[in-house]
């Protein structure tokens, strides 16, 4: 076995005890009364925090890679995926069953009214495609290409996690513009990685066939 | 002919009446198992409503009332209060009474009250975020102070500025809202018995966070009416502008009324989540007080007066 990949092995168990620290905090800080005031909210705010967060750690693993060249790390994204989806579900569930007491009509009715619910609740929504179609089987069964397309629903689902925070804010909005902020500079870096690609590729043409040089140069 | 027709529903299919009268506690364990579901289950104070119209006011804890308060000028979070008042002192204190009335002038706090019996009310508190407590103020009826202010005929209004000073109220430092925190109430609405100058809770002086010395306390409107740290009345003719007022024309109104039917235009305030409790209970019109206070607004659309 490389190296790499003993690295990976030893990294895995402890991405999935960090996984967990969310959740263990929420329950610590209500079992012990830490929480003053609102406990929903409270556990609202973790479990959403924690989708936000792990769904941006999977959205920098491609850049990280291109950057160091460091590969494995590709087998983390799967974990930290998984994460974002089962923290998104924490959270709809204290939404449907303490804020809505299960009531559709109510829920149809808040998902109608409110676009910050409505953006929340679709981005929830495009993260249970990616949850199921998450393991080795359906990569196979999708074949890479489509897996890689319909997994791009990360993006429109982190765009809206991140306003469904904006919208929900009463009137300081720092911290939902940190993680717009953040989602800028992710966005940004997989712009620059895909520009590298293609200057990769333009410059591997252009041994070939000289002449795609100045058109290199004028896209640069 | 068969006199005796076997029920069409066997007794075996009846709910017996004790497990009918024990149908919130079947509720509540459901509640219960669904919360455990999602791993929630160490929330100790389990109070299903779901929903329901409810009209048990207990009263909100202590830590509760004073750790966990909307104060921007001690901080956006919910917990900055409790901790960036610490410090806080509230004497000596000044008031300025302002406008249209005989007795103006710069009052020294403790001169301003004297011989006004501070009396403990207990009142619903409702958040505009849509949760709420229950809170044991302690204060003087806002009209008894008025009377002896003798404010003129034209005073229509009543404008309450809160402290401004950035050095002892950190969250100043930032122009998150366009200070000093000004709020405002018609002549009546000021005048009305419920109205409340709060110096004190659950027996005990304000603390720094809840608006030490003084605040105002209006429980048929959301919290953002209760100007807290008062440092200024001014009796005005014209409909004062209001902090909230400016910082969102379209999302808090001048009047704040606490309305059920309508919404914040972000959220629902059909409901409210009681501070302590998990399911959230039935928003009531004027916040339960629409007996005491719904004939100030006779005639008035309270959707275009929001």
């Amino acid at each position: 076995m490389r190296p790499d990949g003993r690295v990976i092995r030893a990294v895995r168990p402890l991405l999935y005890v960090a996984s967990t620290l969310p959740g263990a905090w929420v329950v610590f800080a209500l079992a012990t009364g830490r929480v003053d005031g609102d406990q929903v909210k409270f556990i609202q705010h973790v479990t959403g925090t924690t989708v936000l967060v792990s769904l941006f750690i999977t959205l920098s693993i491609t850049p990280v890679r291109r950057l160091t060249g460091w590969n494995p790390i590709i087998r983390t994204r799967r974990l930290i995926g998984l994460t974002a989806f089962w923290y998104s579900v924490l959270h709809f569930l204290t939404y449907v069953v303490f804020d809505q007491a299960l009531s559709p009509a109510d829920i149809a009715d808040d998902v109608a009214k409110h676009p910050w619910v409505l953006v929340g609740f679709t981005s929830f929504l495009l993260l249970i495609p990616l949850a199921v179609t998450s393991t080795d089987g359906w990569v196979r069964r999708l074949g890479g290409r489509r897996w890689q397309r319909l997994h791009r629903l990360v993006y429109p689902a982190a765009v809206g996690g991140v306003l469904h925070f904006l919208w929900l804010v009463k009137k300081d909005v720092r911290t939902p513009l940190y993680f717009a902020g953040a989602l800028a500079i992710l966005f940004g870096a997989r712009v620059w990685v895909a520009w590298g690609r293609r200057t990769v590729r333009v410059r591997r043409t252009e041994a070939v066939a000289p002449r795609l040089r100045s058109a290199g140069e004028d896209a640069a | 002919m068969l006199i005796n027709r076997p029920p069409d529903i066997p007794s075996s299919q009846i709910t017996d009446e004790a497990a009918y009268a024990n149908r919130r506690e079947f509720l509540r364990a459901a509640g219960l198992g669904i919360a455990a579901l999602g791993g929630l289950l160490p929330i100790a104070p389990v109070m299903p409503g779901w929903g329901a119209g409810r009209d048990d006011d207990k009263l909100t804890p202590y830590d509760d009332v004073t750790g966990y308060n909307n104060f921007y000028e001690f901080g956006t979070d919910k917990e900055d209060p409790a901790r960036n008042a610490a410090r806080f002192r509230s004497r000596p204190w000044k008031v300025q009474i302002s406008g249209e009335a005989a007795k103006r002038g710069d009052y020294d706090l403790d001169d301003l009250l004297t011989g006004l019996v501070a009396e403990e009310r207990v009142y619903r508190h409702r958040c505009v975020e849509a949760w709420s407590m229950v809170v044991p103020w302690l204060g003087i009826p806002l009209g008894r102070l008025i009377d002896r202010l003798e404010p003129t005929s034209k005073a229509k209004f009543v404008e309450f500025t809160t402290l401004h000073d950035p050095h002892r109220m950190p969250g100043q430092q930032r122009a998150i809202l366009d200070w000093p925190y000004t709020e405002a109430l018609r002549m009546d609405e000021a005048r009305h018995p419920l109205t409340l100058l709060a110096t004190g809770l659950y027996g005990k002086p304000l603390p720094g966070q809840n608006g030490a010395p003084l605040r105002l306390v209006v429980p048929w409107k959301y919290g953002f009416k209760g100007g807290k740290s008062l440092v200024r009345m001014r009796f005005v003719e014209r409909q004062p502008r209001t902090t909230w007022n400016i910082a969102a024309p379209d999302e808090y109104g001048f009047y704040a009324n606490v309305n059920p039917d309508v919404d914040h235009p972000r959220w629902s305030q059909a409901r409210e989540r009681r501070v302590g409790e998990l399911f959230k209970r039935k928003t009531l019109p004027f916040n339960g007080y629409a007996d005491q206070v719904a004939s100030l607004y006779a005639g008035m659309d309270l959707e275009k007066f929001f």
